[in-house]
């Protein structure tokens, strides 16, 4: 064990430690801001010590408990699991100063909402715990956790639209969740182990029907938490309801856990081909169907929750092409992926805010009224639909290549399919570009009172609301936008988090060349994977 | 090693049951239904840890002579994490029952004013956001209200 490896616990420990100091101090808002601050800036400076430390030194590997690899559990972090955990705590910390900005957790001192802070930790503690993993059934306990605490967020307030979304999201990931556990039950039952370095040898010993059975429980496990389509439905129900930097948190994270697992079993439980076409097929309709329905939307929120699993379908594309180059574009449009789309989640939050609204029929001329959200918004969602010189594009031109340098038939249509997908991301998020930031709002309620008069009551919500539009007495509290003249100025704080979000996605592209080294080590080690295996079994595999 | 059949088709049992209860519209349903399948689940991990032996114990049996520990103690986190999750659950429930006095998992409201707005042929659609407690279905579209979901559960349960 280097130096390095010590820190590799430190992802999952400092979370779950700052979650705890948290929770004591609940009812000092202060201190709870403080620790949560002083935490994810902790875990950002680990995980950017990792990519260091994966570059240079390899892989780390800590056998938790001094447990020989075999027997206990063994945290390992390489090229990939190292970037994601500094995509992901750079993400949670912006969104975390985001909901600051905000007062989600409460402005008021005397009713904060004590459980926000704390959830978000331990979210990122299981976030964490998932990427570090080298062991199954603690990759299953890293589910559990996140899914924990996404609970708890999602049903903030406890509002009835809340509650019935969050319904559908918890009864959908436990079952997920379960899927996942006979698998691993499954698995051990085939192989005795549940250590993935050994089952990277073991696995490939069963007879062939065996191994189908084991790959496709995983996948429809991974695949129903990444929102693969037809495992996708639960995603653009649930997710619009929360907290606009809750969705923001999620968008980003969970579903790229689920993306990441998948990742690991393509390449380092069942690599080669198996499977591949079925992934192909997937991805196609997961890209084709998510964004068809955001075309559908009218409301923002669930738009984009829409391109949300869309997008997951470009990251599949890489994954099923199992090649350095497929799985390294993949990867880097991981990265891009999280960070946008967390973006375009916090800026919604700043439309709800300055408009009153998310429904495309109900904002209006937030370009005069509200410049800098309109930027804010123009800059990621750009990059989302692929407008050179924006990372998205860079990231959807690597898999594109990708995808003729394989050159089989089905790539092709994969590839028609990403550009398709592209030009209708654009004309989406174009639809809310021009309904909510350029057309007259006058002109546009007009068409959408007349059908629904009885709805008005609705439409009088004023920009006061923060948050989904609840009448709820705690998120009241929270922050306002404040009309001066014909423009209205949004709080701040959270204009400033979100800002300095716009400007990370956009130096995505300033870094583009060394993360796309990097991520094509990151994806040649993960196909070779001599790297991983002997990191965690030095004498070799049992 | 041999498996146990008992064990095989009682958790093939839990299973069925468990995916049975999670398909009704009661959410108490529903989560006794991820109970099930959760114990189904666990009972695979004792088939998966092959034959029983003596306790794991040291010193208590000889290690040859012991039943493999490891499946026992993931069954034991399982259950844990199921208790926890269960909690959680009931929880939101309960906060449902509070809410609107029904127990039943209604149509995503979004969806069903897009479908509505589908069949009405009026694009666009409703403005409103959901409200609770509101119906948002048309009374022509050919779907049962909140309400008389709700009474029909009454009767059943």
């Amino acid at each position: 064990m280097t130096g390095w490896a010590a820190l590799v616990p430190l992802p999952v420990m400092l979370p779950l430690l700052g979650a705890g100091a948290s929770i004591v101090l609940g009812r000092l808002l202060r201190a709870q801001r403080l620790i949560s601050l002083v935490t994810l800036s902790s875990v950002v400076l680990v995980a950017a010590l990792l990519v260091y430390a994966t570059g240079t030194a390899g892989t780390q590997v800590v056998r938790v408990g001094g447990w020989p690899a075999s027997m206990g559990i063994v945290l390992v972090v390489d090229r990939l699991s190292a970037l994601m955990l500094l995509v992901s705590a750079v993400v949670t910390l912006g969104v975390l100063a985001y909901s600051i900005g905000q007062g989600l957790a409460g402005v008021d001192e005397d009713t904060p909402l004590p459980v926000y802070h704390p959830s978000l930790l331990v979210l990122m503690a299981g976030v964490a715990d998932t990427f570090v993993t080298g062991d199954l059934f603690n990759l299953y306990v890293g589910f559990e956790i996140l899914l924990a605490a996404s609970f708890v967020l999602i049903t903030l307030g406890g509002t009835q639209t809340r509650i019935s979304a969050g319904s559908t999201y918890a009864f959908v990931s436990l079952l997920s969740s379960l899927v996942f556990l006979v698998a691993i039950a499954l698995i051990y039952a085939a192989t005795g182990t549940v250590n993935m370095a050994a089952l990277a040898g073991r696995l490939a010993d069963l007879p062939h029907g065996v191994q189908l059975v084991l790959h496709l429980c995983l996948l429809v496990g991974f695949g129903v938490k990444a929102a693969v389509f037809p495992m996708s439905t639960w995603l653009p129900d649930s997710y619009p309801t929360a907290p606009a930097p809750v969705t923001a948190v999620f968008a980003g994270l969970l579903t790229k856990v689920g993306v990441y697992a998948i990742l690991r079993t393509q390449t380092l439980l069942f690599p080669g081909h198996g499977l591949s076409n079925l992934l192909l097929v997937a991805a196609l309709a997961t890209m084709l169907v998510g964004i068809v329905g955001a075309v559908a939307q009218d409301d923002a929120k669930r738009l984009l929750s829409f391109t949300l699993v869309s997008h997951i379908g470009f990251m599949i594309f890489g994954v099923a092409l199992a090649t350095p180059t497929g799985v390294g574009a993949a990867i880097f449009y991981v990265v891009h992926h999280i960070t946008v789309q967390t973006t375009l989640f916090l800026v919604i939050g700043l439309m709800e805010l300055a408009g009153g609204s998310t429904s495309l029929y109900r904002l209006g001329a937030l370009a005069r009224r509200a410049p800098m959200v309109a930027v804010l918004f123009f800059v990621p969602a750009m990059n989302l639909a692929g407008i050179p010189p924006f990372s998205g594009f860079l990231g959807k031109v690597g898999l594109l290549q990708a995808g003729a340098r394989v050159g089989t038939p089905m790539a092709y249509v994969l590839i028609g399919g990403s550009v398709l997908t592209s030009l209708l991301t654009l004309y989406a998020v174009s639809r809310v570009w021009s309904r909510a930031f350029w057309q007259d709002r006058d002109q546009s309620s007009d068409i959408t009172e007349s059908p629904a008069p009885a709805e008005s009551a609705g439409s009088t919500r004023s920009p006061r609301l923060p948050m989904a539009g609840e009448d709820d007495s705690i998120e009241e509290r929270g922050a306002v936008a404040t009309v001066t003249g014909s423009t209205i100025r949004v709080p701040r704080g959270m204009l400033w988090p979100t800002a300095t979000m716009v400007v990370l996605s956009v130096l995505l592209t300033v870094v583009a060349g060394p993360l796309y080294r990097y991520c094509d080590a990151a994806a040649t080690e993960m196909l070779d994977r001599a790297d991983y295996v002997t990191a965690v079994f030095p004498a070799g595999a049992p | 090693m041999t498996p146990n059949l008992t064990l095989c088709v009682l958790a093939g049992v839990l299973v069925a049951a468990g995916a049975y209860l999670l398909l009704e519209r009661g959410i108490v349903r529903a989560i006794l239904g991820l109970l099930l399948l959760g114990n189904g689940a666990n009972l695979l991990f004792l088939v998966a840890g092959g034959n029983l032996r003596q306790a794991p114990i040291v010193g208590h049996a000889l290690p040859e002579h012991m039943s493999d520990p490891l499946p026992q103690a993931m069954v034991l986190t399982a259950i844990v994490i199921t208790l926890g999750m269960t909690a959680f659950l009931l929880a939101m429930a309960h906060r449902r029952w509070q809410l609107s006095r029904s127990d039943e998992v209604a149509d995503d409201h979004e969806d069903t004013r897009l479908a509505a707005a589908a069949a009405d042929d009026t694009a666009p659609a409703v403005v409103g956001d959901f409200e609770p407690g509101v119906d948002l279905t048309e009374p022509g579209v050919d779907r049962p209200g909140p309400g008389e979901r709700a009474e029909t559960s009454g009767t059943g349960s």
